[in-house]
């Protein structure tokens, strides 16, 4: 058994396919019409045949409300690997992206916390 | 102010409560989650977020802690003026002389 889809529950796809793949740099996957929305999935540029991310819909009535409650306590959804958390943070910002907590050290990791526009935090971390 | 030294003792007699205060020296405008990671990866700590929100808004309560709401995000900054006043009620600059 292995992981092949994670999912991330956004307010937009169109909104949230161009944040994940002009700014966080993520390659689209799979795009495929289901009625209202898409099947729509992203993929790492470094993992081409790796675990694509779905970027889903946040249309059940108890998504918002939880998505919300994360990120009143600033709590990331879901965290993604990167070599380097300044570097990233540095570029990320000058892309005009909006961290809750820019680069600090937590003992083994390092990470900071985005807004990815969608309704979500997302942590970026690297190991020291 | 002075009326409200009581909570401060209070809220520094903890030690998740003295953590949370040395992280926050580090750096202002943390979140909940930021605070609850630092407790858990520098200080092996493993309150609940449940309980560190107990011990923030205490920490508010005796004035330690100022929050900030900015859109979505909530943040926690330190604030050293109870301190302050403790040393204003209490600490002299000179050694009074005895009668």
């Amino acid at each position: 058994m292995k992981i092949h889809l994670a999912s991330i529950l956004v307010d937009d796809q169109a909104k949230a396919l161009a944040f994940y793949t002009d700014v966080l740099g993520f390659v689209k996957k799979n795009d495929v019409p289901m009625g209202e929305f898409s099947w729509l999935t992203v993929v790492s540029p470094e993992d081409p045949d790796g675990v694509e991310l779905v970027l889903e819909p946040d249309q059940h009535p108890a998504a918002k409300p939880f998505k919300e409650a994360l990120v009143d306590d600033g709590i990331p959804f879901t965290s993604f690997a990167v070599t380097d958390v300044h570097a990233e943070y540095e570029r990320l910002t000058k892309l005009g992206v909006v961290f809750t907590q820019p680069p600090t050290s937590m003992g083994p990791v390092t990470t900071a916390v985005l807004d990815d526009t969608c309704g979500n935090l997302i942590q970026i971390a690297h190991m020291n | 102010m002075v009326a409200d030294v009581g909570d401060v003792f209070k809220a520094l007699a903890d030690p998740t409560r003295r953590h949370i205060l040395d992280e926050l020296v580090e750096r202002d405008d943390q979140t909940l989650f930021e605070i609850c990671a630092r407790l858990g990866t520098k200080h092996q700590f493993t309150s609940s977020r449940q309980a560190v929100s107990q011990h923030l808004e205490l920490l508010e309560a005796a004035g330690l802690v100022r929050t900030r709401r900015e859109g979505r995000y909530k943040f926690h900054t330190l604030d050293t003026r109870p301190l302050a006043q403790i040393a204003e009620r209490w600490i002299r600059d000179k050694p009074q002389e005895n009668p």
